[in-house]
């Protein structure tokens, strides 16, 4: 059994040690905002946060994650309020969407080491993000817009 | 017909060679044979009498704490726990060019623990290196320094142990090959390279030098795995603190030949040993990161202090002429040349460390932040040495190793050996100014092996 907080709550799965967070997440707790892309943490798609930093789900095994506390793309923000799901929301940032919630989870562990990014931080930081709809100056527009929404927050 | 004869010639004179010879042969074992048995004598130890357990009562509280802590700092369970195992109960195989060797039961358990060592046979087994009966340990148990550690040290290490749940656990036979296994032999060996002692006070150096230097040199036994070894399995006295391979990783010089981009100092060890990890050299990882977060975490403050003291001082530069290093420009050129990346096409290393690896190690202008380690200050990417490089890649940093609280996933199943080759030659040129690093996926395939 290994125990964890996903979004608040205190979770369990009863699954093999090396199963990646990512089934646990899906498949275990249902939360199905977080997707499957390439399986060996090169795409991002799986993106999540593990005690607040963004973690790529599919090659973590939950019992690398036992007593963390998870955040999935339902947890954000209670309300879906978070400035990033503003933004992209503002910005119609997705296409298809597949991507997304991993490129806002990662965008928003930039964001909070970046509160205002640079182009250069959001390319070295969001380049492991992939778009297969070359949604990539839309994601940077959001992101600029949401650093702008998270500082007038902030004042 | 013609070589006959000249055989025939030569005999007398190769009859008289072979007898002295012979006898030279006879004289040399006699005196081989007496310098064993002088040897032997010199180091044979007796049986000392075993006692009645201790109860927990006879040792005192202070005494008790004192032990945990050095046995944190001495970092025993490491080698006398088994994973996931009951603490100190042995078992722990060590891989030594000679054989496996197993850590022994440690807990008071009469049978097969040391229930039954008085505090002589354990001070005796720490300073000379010799069990309870009589027989020489294997020098893998680290007696050559522990023989340092003081009196009252030794004796609430026995403490600690005493007032641990006693465990019955029968310790694996060892698989040292005859005769290596003739503990007898082991005379030979301390003979030639134990040089029991203490540390005399260097007035010279402050009181946390000193203390870090027996802390060190004593019960923390780091030159255990920092010193390389000789053929025999001896610390090779002329380059103590050399950098060392081990277990698959490598532990790095303590001294200036240390490649780290920036100084190892005071604040940078410290922070190192008391945390596990810092912005400008990285992370505590594999058996490091059990020494600080399951051994020393036990320690004071000030006790890491005087260790990082001690280890500043021997990595400082022998040439005192040498300019300081520029720290913040180091830093600036490190995350300068680090942000030089983007998709290239023909260069796997450069794209997979795009995909995998910059949306966590990417760093701002001049400012490496410790949640994103700085490859370019790395003290793996600048190493001799790409084992610990290829040891992270492959297996990840858990949450409670390294930083505590941030992991690094494993790449294991995700990359090839290949794709970990060109991965480490890509960060080595990119974000070193060291050579690059030669038969990499071959050491990729061992280092993957090897767990």
């Amino acid at each position: 059994m290994h125990h964890l907080t996903i979004n608040g709550l205190p979770f369990s799965a009863d699954v093999d040690a090396e199963t990646p967070l990512l089934w646990v997440l899906r498949d275990e707790a249902r939360l199905k905002g977080t997707k499957f892309g390439c399986g060996i943490g090169l795409c991002g798609a799986c993106t999540v946060h593990v005690d607040g930093r963004a973690v790529r789900s599919c090659i973590t095994p939950v019992s690398a994650v036992a007593g963390s506390a998870v955040t999935t793309i339902e947890g954000l923000s209670p309300g879906g309020k978070h400035p990033l799901q503003q933004a992209w929301i503002a910005t119609q940032a997705p296409q298809c969407g597949y991507c997304q919630s991993g490129q806002i989870m990662q965008a928003a562990t930039l964001l909070r080491d970046y509160p205002q990014p640079t182009d250069a931080n959001i390319d070295a930081v969001m380049s492991g993000n992939l778009c297969r709809c070359m949604a990539y100056v839309r994601i940077r527009k959001a992101i600029k817009l949401a650093a702008g929404l998270q500082e007038k927050a902030d004042a | 017909m013609k070589r006959t004869a000249r055989a025939l010639v030569l005999l007398p004179e190769s009859a008289f060679l072979f007898k002295k010879i012979c006898t030279g042969l006879l004289i040399l074992l006699g005196l081989l044979v007496v310098a064993a048995g002088v040897i032997y004598a010199a180091y044979w130890r007796p049986a000392l009498a075993p006692i009645a357990t201790p109860p927990s009562t006879a040792f005192s509280a202070q005494a008790i704490e004192q032990g945990r802590i050095l046995a944190g700092m001495g970092n025993c369970a490491a080698c006398h726990t088994v994973k996931g195992g009951a603490a100190y109960a042995g078992g722990r195989g060590m891989a030594t060019p000679f054989g496996t060797i197993h850590a022994t039961n440690i807990t008071p358990d009469p049978q097969t623990g040391i229930g039954r060592w008085s505090l002589a046979a354990f001070q005796r087994a720490m300073r000379e290196g010799v069990a309870r009966n009589g027989e020489h340990l294997f020098p893998v148990f680290p007696y050559t320094h522990f023989a340092l550690a003081s009196d009252a040290d030794i004796a609430a290490l026995y403490a600690w142990f005493m007032t641990r749940p006693p465990v019955y656990a029968v310790t694996p036979a060892n698989t040292v090959p005859f005769p290596l296994n003739q503990r007898a032999l082991q005379a030979g060996w301390k003979l030639l390279f134990f040089r029991p002692g203490s540390l005399p006070r260097n007035a010279a150096r402050g009181a946390d030098w000193n203390r870090g230097r027996y802390l060190a040199e004593g019960v923390a036994h780091c030159a255990a795995c920092h010193t390389p070894r000789n053929a025999l399995g001896a610390e090779v006295q002329g380059s103590a603190y050399q950098g060392a391979a081990i277990d698959h990783w490598y532990a790095p010089p303590l001294t200036a030949a240390n490649t780290a981009p920036l100084p190892w100092t005071r604040d940078e060890l410290y922070a190192f040993l008391r945390t596990g990890a810092t912005a400008l050299h990285g992370v505590a990882a594999g058996p490091m990161s059990e020494v600080v977060h399951e051994g020393m975490d036990a320690s004071p403050d000030a006790d890491i202090r005087a260790l990082a003291a001690y280890f500043a001082e021997l990595a400082k530069p022998q040439d005192k002429v040498a300019p300081p290093v520029d720290a913040a420009s180091v830093i600036a050129a490190g995350i300068k040349r680090s942000q030089k990346v983007g998709m290239i096409d023909n260069d796997r290393g450069a794209s997979l460390y795009v995909a995998a690896c910059a949306s966590c190690h990417s760093n701002s202008d001049g400012q490496p932040s410790l949640l994103r380690p700085e490859l370019s200050l790395n003290s793996a990417v600048s190493a001799p040495d790409p084992s610990n490089l290829i040891q992270v890649i492959l297996h990840g940093v858990g949450k409670n190793e390294g930083l505590r609280g941030v992991l690094m996933p494993a790449f294991a199943h995700s990359l090839t050996d290949a794709d970990i080759a060109q991965l480490a030659a890509y960060l080595r040129r990119s974000r070193s100014h060291q050579p690059a690093w030669s038969n990499l996926e071959a050491t990729v395939a061992r280092v993957r092996a090897g767990k």
